[in-house]
């Protein structure tokens, strides 16, 4: 009589030993699992600011059709920026823009370890020069659109 | 293989364009969208956006600000439905939506922009 | 401050139960115990079948891994009197996203498999130094020493989403350890890793929640690990998309000049 340590052993002709399985508790993830935490809701949040990047888009194709219209289709285009709806969206649109750009460039230093003569570079010294880049595209584009 | 490297691309395309949203996005949806309706600025005049929006850099990087951030967005979403709600099942679908949606709107911003001045 | 602690502890026997209960014990709250303490001294005076896994007590052995109210900790690293404040309830349970096999101990299998996936180990296709060993500049050593300092407790698989909603993601500490050998300057397989690696469940599932650098107890930053290889993939990519690669050459280039150099 041959004893075969394998689960086919119920199968075969000779009698085997059937591994012993105890039943493992295996807990479903709930579809809920992002409200479980503070930490988990935020970075949902981080990822819904992408919808509002891209509503962003959509609103500045508006406008670039608008402005191929003519005067008056841009001026229409102009008069529903002015209403309470366009005004809501485009703020919670900036708000989640924002949003973006913060958890965006303080997430870079994590993803680009610079080194300097061996010694790493401290993470916000990583960062700042991202915020600086911000700060001067920025003034460009609200000089070009001033002058 | 064929499949990893079309992560690392898309996951490229995801990178760059947080970036420039990052960097483009916030000044723009301020000026235009919020300023100049909430009377906070004199918004240009039609002539002089048209007149800006004929330079090519001007072109170049209202197509960059609006293209980039459009995959950015396609990426982060299509993982933001795999993990947020689960829905890992309709994969294809959701891969075309996002991509194509982003495809699209690339392809009218370049019309657009093409077309003016 | 106050005398004694309640623990809400998670309890689950395979043979009687098909979902596991909670059982509370008070037990007394010196200033210096952990929640290890708490659990030995339930174990030894109020409650012979609860059953754990530790071992060093010290935080190096990663055994005794679980989920103390709510957050991925090392119950050995973990003090009760932080929790005393909270009235003094503390709930302990196995930790998330793995199988349980009985009360706090949870199945490792799978994370075991996919560690053994990364090939943690150094890969060399040319032959050990004949004579000395290898050597490395500490800027060579510091390029992975942060990654070395994983001791596979698997908080990092507890706190991060991804692991939950998709079994087959490879996970943070197993892609850190892969890190580990890819960017040790005496190692040549960075070629090999790149399968498991390179794939939509090893880094690419990954969607940077961070919470995994959060729970590591040792500071490994796995998030990094992983950020950093998809750029180094980005990039890898772009190269052989603008040059075709020539057989041989690998992903990380730099470690070329440094192999073979010994004593």
């Amino acid at each position: 009589m041959t004893i075969s340590a394998t689960k086919e052993g119920l199968h075969s002709s000779t009698p085997a030993y059937t591994e012993f399985h105890p039943r493992w508790y295996r807990p479903r993830v709930s579809v809920y699992w992002w409200l479980g935490q503070w930490r988990y809701l935020k970075f949902i949040l981080r990822e819904i600011s992408s919808v509002f990047v891209a509503i962003f888009v959509v609103v500045t194709l508006f406008q670039l059709r608008g402005l191929l219209g003519g005067p008056e289709a841009y001026y229409r285009f102009q008069a529903w920026l002015r209403t309470p709806g366009a005004i809501a969206i485009n703020l919670i649109s900036f708000l989640f823009v924002l949003f973006h750009a913060v958890t965006w460039f303080n997430l870079t230093p994590h993803a680009m370890t610079v080194r300097v003569g061996g010694n790493r570079v401290p993470d916000f010294m990583v960062a700042a020069p991202n915020y600086l880049a911000w700060l001067v595209v920025s003034a460009a584009v609200a000089w070009l659109v001033w002058r | 293989m064929e499949r990893t490297s079309n992560e690392a691309f898309l996951w490229s395309l995801f990178s760059g364009g947080g970036v420039i949203a990052a960097l483009f996005i916030p000044i723009y949806l301020f000026l235009f969208f919020l300023a100049a309706p909430l009377g906070l600025m004199t918004p240009p005049t039609y002539e002089r956006m048209v007149a800006l929006i004929g330079m090519p850099l001007v072109k170049v990087y209202i197509f960059l600000m609006c293209a980039l951030p459009l995959f950015h967005w396609a990426h982060r979403f299509r993982y933001t439905l795999y993990d947020g709600l689960q829905v890992k099942h309709l994969n294809e679908f959701i891969f075309t939506f996002c991509y194509g949606g982003a495809v699209v709107g690339t392809v009218l911003v370049a019309i657009l922009l093409w077309r003016i001045g | 401050m106050p005398d004694t602690v309640l623990l809400e502890i998670a309890r689950y026997s395979p043979e009687q139960d098909m979902e596991p209960t909670f059982e509370s014990y008070r037990v007394p709250c010196p200033k210096e115990w952990v929640v290890l303490d708490a659990l030995n001294h339930i174990k030894d005076k109020v409650d012979g079948t609860l059953t754990y896994r530790w071992s060093c007590r010290m935080g190096i052995c990663g055994s005794c891994g679980m989920m103390v109210n709510g957050e991925p900790k090392l119950a050995c690293a973990t003090f009760l009197s932080s929790y005393a404040k909270n009235g003094n309830k503390v709930r302990v349970e196995p930790l998330r996203y793995f199988p349980v096999m009985r009360d706090l101990v949870t199945e490792l299998g799978g994370f075991l498999d996919k560690l053994a996936s990364v090939k943690p180990w150094l890969i060399r296709h040319d032959d050990s130094p004949t004579s000395g060993e290898f050597l490395q500049t500490p800027e060579q050593l510091e390029n992975f020493r942060q990654y070395s300092m994983c001791i596979n407790c698997t908080l990092c698989y507890s706190a991060c989403p991804v692991v939950g909603l998709d079994p087959e993601f490879v996970g943070p500490a197993a892609i850190a350890l892969a890190q580990r050998y890819n960017k040790d300057s005496r190692d040549q397989g960075a070629e090999e890793r790149m399968a498991i690696l390179a794939h939509p469940e090893g880094i690419w599932g990954c969607t940077f929640v961070g919470e995994c650098t959060q729970a590591c107890p040792k500071h490994v930053d796995p998030a990094g690990a992983i950020q950093q290889y998809k750029l180094s993939a980005a990039l890898d990519w772009l190269k052989s998309f603008i040059m075709p690669r020539r057989r041989g050459e690998g992903i990380h280039d730099d470690n070329i000049g440094n192999q073979g150099r010994t004593a």
